[in-house]
């Protein structure tokens, strides 16, 4: 009798057989079956599914779990040089103590009164956000910087009522394939060529594309390709002068050392969080932010949460509540601006930790430590027989691109070999930058030593040699 | 010695706990700035290194350089973490509250196995794009999942990559809007039908991908308008994107002749499975006819919220919608996973990568730890435990249950206290505010309120009959109070961090303040904000 008793299961607290039964006695059903009574006959599933047995004591689920974890290989047992939209970067212990804490961990949409805190430090989140921005708005986090890019261009065309958008080339090929599936219905993406010795969005190409039709030009800095766009001026100046909008893409982790860009003009800023305070997670890590001036034409057409600051019935204390709430799809169904549902909330409160931690110092520490050791990793790096490193003539931040023409060997044959050294080689460019021939973007951070850069250079050598 | 029980029946009031929220009074973080304190200190540059390269920030052109810096708080690391636990101490957490009173929102518990599972170094140390022979583990436990959810849903392929709910059901519009491009009717076919009671997101998703949208309303039994459906479609129907059961919790029994209508007038059907808690086991979208659907794994496979993300959705289609899903798609050839980027018809990108993976990962170690007759019990227990609370909360003096009369439901129950307003003035955001002086949410429901004065339960299966109890106790005091004493009621929150809010300022241009430095020049008229 013993084995036949139903299992009780820990996260179920009415599972308990007698507990149940009193429940259903309660709600006059025989049995639990009566309560779906109103689902057809025929749309009942009658077999149990077929799922794997499961691991029902912690202990097991925890060995099973992690048992096929183990099969990965992370990038503290190997030498990582990957950036190309995920960069590993220090994560400080306070930004996990923060995250991982279970009021905020477990909490969602609840009221300002029930959560003050939430609200508090995703206003502060916006606001640290804003001072590295040097911009008065900027929203709760949506997914991604893909989603933010694609959002920030609705939001320009949406503004200026026009439907073409001008995008640098150098943009990944991922990030343009979202843009042009979430712009598809409103909005045309074109491409501005880049200058093939210096990877800078040509200036020529923009003038022979933009026009009255032109509701946005996007470009990124750092680009996805490592180098530093340094146009910004006159890039913004082309797009004020044919009444579009200027967005420009930045990762805010190199906004110590570089010009927030509103300094050159960008109207909309985007970008990802992952840097600040994020682990990689495989991808799993990323957050987007959109930051434009402290206008209604702008504000309005934000489709995120916007979180505001408030008087309330008591002289000196601090309120929160939905700025402009009734843009919202919450508010208006397919009337509101795009649509809003849960994103990253959490990654936002993390790079609120993360900013405050590090402070002015630290921002600008950190970005001219990054700027040493990746132009310490492309200078040796260049001396390697075969190797043009960096491809581009420009300055750089973070990301280099490496071209292995001259090595006879492809970025493929290369990184396999490298993975025998321990180590991670950059994204192999070959197919989404054909014309860079075969090349890879690098990506060095604070997180790398001299030893570890050495150690790649060594490695690159007896590869290539 | 004074006994504490006393205190809780004082007044003649129900058992109810002496619930106070914390409050700090924790400044704004630059308040508590101190020129020159540090929180970390970043990793230092060898001499060697630095002498190498030289002046590096000399490389940059003077424009692009930071010439300002940004007014970044200085504090010490003890004084951020201890402004961010107080913080969060301010925060009512699953981990804290009774919370079935997010109704839609499936408020369950996070195993905190799986938190810390997903904070490993396997998981949380890889980078997307390792050589796949070393992200064996976790394309395999992504690949398990997909399998998983198809059996779930009865549907063939999976796709993880969305970033959450929503997310999902823009992709799944983006298929639908895909499908007839292919077969040449793109054009033509630019409406899709959705429901009032189905979240705003289908309405709203639908829309951003370039349909026209067109809601049904529901029949006076609540369930949606069978007549209006054939009304609606036509050769221009594109799709139908809609939730079962509906927020109301009542479960559409002609689910499959919707289905049917709009598949004779050539259009898709997308099941938005928000609400599946109730149903898992018991009911899927691929029987009942649907060609998507799509699941929240912060709501039903039991990943924290996070304050409103990170989330993950995930997309499951019938085989002739695979080749539409987006890349890449992961492939298990009986030895090896990868990921395939040839597909040619793919919609392309959805979010970066492959999709939020630590909120993957935990999704997949609760259905482990479950199993299938684990998850049925959690569908069981749940729609008993909605049940349970309708029989209770329908004791209470001035709620009803519109719709359905007589009929069970499922995953929720959407509430009225028009009875309630209409006696003692009180309003059902009222109710909420007083409920948080018990320590626990409420929440009224989406727009419109097609329910007047509403209120959306959610009990899922987390939370024992005594809790229940316990909620059920909280909201019959404050109609008791609403009866007796409105005014308590109506200036509620009591016990709150904070006091009532003046909300006329976060729609006043001129007043709004999203971060900071907006408040301090137009609010505080700060010179230093100028």
């Amino acid at each position: 009798m013993e084995d036949e008793k139903p299992t009780v299961y820990p996260y179920i607290p009415n599972s308990v057989p007698a507990v149940k039964k009193q429940m259903l006695k309660e709600v006059g059903a025989e049995s639990v079956d009566n309560l779906f009574e109103d689902i057809p006959e025929k749309l009942r599933l009658k077999e149990k599914m077929n799922l794997p047995k499961p691991f029902v004591s912690e202990c097991a689920l925890r060995r099973h779990v992690e048992g096929i974890l183990s099969k990965n290989k992370t990038c503290r047992e190997y030498l990582n040089f990957l950036g190309a939209g995920c960069w590993q970067h220090y994560v400080p212990s306070v930004c996990d103590e923060i995250n991982q804490r279970g009021e905020f961990l477990t909490a969602y949409a609840g009221e300002p009164y029930d959560d003050h805190g939430r609200f508090q430090a995703l206003f502060e989140y916006a606001s640290m956000m804003g001072e590295l921005l040097d911009m008065d708005v900027v929203n709760v986090p949506t997914y991604d910087w893909f989603q933010a890019a694609a959002t920030s261009i609705r939001m320009a065309s949406r503004i200026t009522g026009r439907r073409e958008v001008l995008v640098s080339r150098t943009v990944s090929a991922d990030k343009l394939s979202k843009i042009r599936d979430y712009c598809k219905p409103q909005i045309e993406a074109k491409l501005i060529d880049y200058d093939p010795e210096t990877g800078q969005l040509d200036l020529d190409s923009l003038g022979a594309k933009v026009s009255s039709k032109t509701a946005a030009v996007y470009f990124e800095n750092p680009s996805y390709l490592g180098f530093i766009e340094v146009n910004g001026d006159e890039i913004s100046k082309v797009a004020h002068d044919h009444g579009a909008i200027c967005i420009v893409g930045v990762d805010p982790i190199s906004l110590g050392v570089l010009s927030p860009p509103i300094e050159y003009g960008a109207d909309i800023v985007c970008g990802d969080l992952q840097p600040l305070g994020m682990h990689m997670q495989f991808g799993g890590g990323h957050a987007g932010f959109i930051a434009t001036r402290d206008e209604e034409k702008y504000v309005m057409e934000y489709p995120s949460r916007l979180f505001g600051i408030a008087p309330t019935m008591v002289e000196g204390e601090y309120g929160f509540g939905d700025v402009a709430y009734e843009r919202t799809s919450f508010a208006l169904r397919e009337e509101g601006k795009e649509f809003v549902g849960t994103a990253a909330a959490l990654w936002g409160i993390t790079a609120g930790v993360y900013l405050a931690l590090m402070g002015p110092q630290g921002m600008l520490e950190i970005g001219k430590g990054i700027m040493q050791r990746s132009h310490y990793a492309m200078k040796e790096v260049s001396k390697i027989k075969g190797v043009r490193c960096p491809a581009f003539k420009s300055p750089h931040f973070k990301e280099f691109v490496v071209n292995f023409d001259g090595t006879g060997k492809a970025v493929r044959e290369i990184n396999k070999a490298l993975l025998s050294h321990k180590i991670f080689g950059g994204k192999d460019l070959t197919k989404e930058f054909p014309e860079l021939g075969n090349s890879a973007l690098y990506c060095v951070t604070e997180v790398h030593t001299k030893a570890d850069i050495d150690k790649l250079t060594e490695a690159l050598k007896e590869v290539v040699g | 010695m004074k006994d504490i029980t006393e205190e809780r029946y004082v007044d003649g009031k129900p058992k109810l706990r002496r619930f106070h929220q914390a409050r700090w009074d924790e400044p704004i973080i630059f308040e508590l700035s101190n020129e020159g304190e540090r929180g970390i200190l970043v990793p230092e540059v060898e001499e060697e290194l630095k002498g190498s390269v030289g002046d590096v920030l000399s490389r940059i052109p003077g424009k692009m350089l930071r010439k300002k810096r940004p007014e970044l708080p200085e504090l010490s690391q003890p004084r951020v973490l201890r402004h961010y636990v107080r913080l969060s101490q301010e925060t009512l957490g699953t981990d804290l509250n009774i919370d079935v009173g997010q109704g839609t929102c499936t408020m369950k518990y996070s195993p905190k196995v799986n938190e810390q599972i997903a904070r490993m170094p396997q998981v949380a140390e890889i980078h997307p794009l390792q050589d796949e022979e070393t992200v064996q583990g976790i394309l395999e436990i992504m690949y398990k999942f997909e399998q998983i959810l198809k059996e779930i849903s009865g549907m063939d392929r999976f796709s993880l990559q969305p970033g959450g709910g929503s997310a999902a059901i823009y992709a799944n519009a983006s298929i639908i809007r895909a499908y007839h491009e292919s077969r040449g009717e793109a054009d033509q076919r630019d409406e899709i039908i959705t429901t009032i009671f189905s979240h705003p997101s289908n309405a709203a998703c639908a829309r951003t991908a370039g349909f026209k949208v067109i809601t049904l309303y529901p029949n006076e039994d609540g369930y949606p308008d069978i007549q209006a459906l054939s009304a609606a479609v036509s050769e221009r129907t594109a799709g139908l994107m809609i939730t079962n059961p509906e927020d109301t919790g009542i479960f559409n029994p002609k689910i499959e002749e919707f289905v049917d209508i709009v598949h004779e007038a050539g259009g898709l059907c997308a099941y938005d499975q928000a609400n599946a808690n109730g149903i898992l086991g018991i009911t899927r979208a691929r029987d009942a006819g649907f060609d998507l659907c799509q699941f929240n794994l912060h709501k039903t496979f039991s990943a924290p919220h996070g304050c409103g993300g990170p989330a993950a959705g995930a997309i499951g289609v019938a085989d002739e919608l695979g080749k539409f899903l987006p890349v890449p798609v992961i492939e298990f050839d009986g030895s090896k996973y990868r990921l395939n980027y040839d597909r040619p018809e793919s919609i392309g990108k959805i979010r970066s990568f492959y999709g939020v993976v630590p909120v993957v990962l935990k999704a997949y170690a609760w259905v482990m730890s479950l199993g299938a007759e684990g998850l049925k019990e959690v569908a069981e227990t749940a729609v008993l435990n909605n049940n349970y609370v309708l029989k209770k909360l329908l004791e209470v003096p001035g709620v009803s249950a519109p719709y359905a009369k007589g009929k069970r439901r499922i995953e929720q129950v959407r509430y009225s206290w028009e009875k309630l307003a209409v006696d003692t003035g009180v309003h059902s955001e009222e109710i909420g505010l007083r409920a948080a002086d018990f320590g626990v949410h409420y929440w009224t429901s989406h727009h419109p309120w097609i329910v007047p004065e509403p209120c959306t339960i959610e009990p899922t299966e987390s939370y024992s009959k005594s809790e229940l109890d316990e909620y059920v106790q909280i909201i019959r005091n404050v109609s008791d109070e609403a009866y007796k004493n409105p005014e308590l009621v109506k200036t509620a929150p009591h016990n709150s961090t904070i006091h009532r809010i003046d909300h006329a300022p976060l729609d006043d241009p001129s007043q709004w303040a999203v971060t900071w430095r907006a408040y301090r020049k137009k609010v505080k008229r700060d010179k230093a904000g100028e």
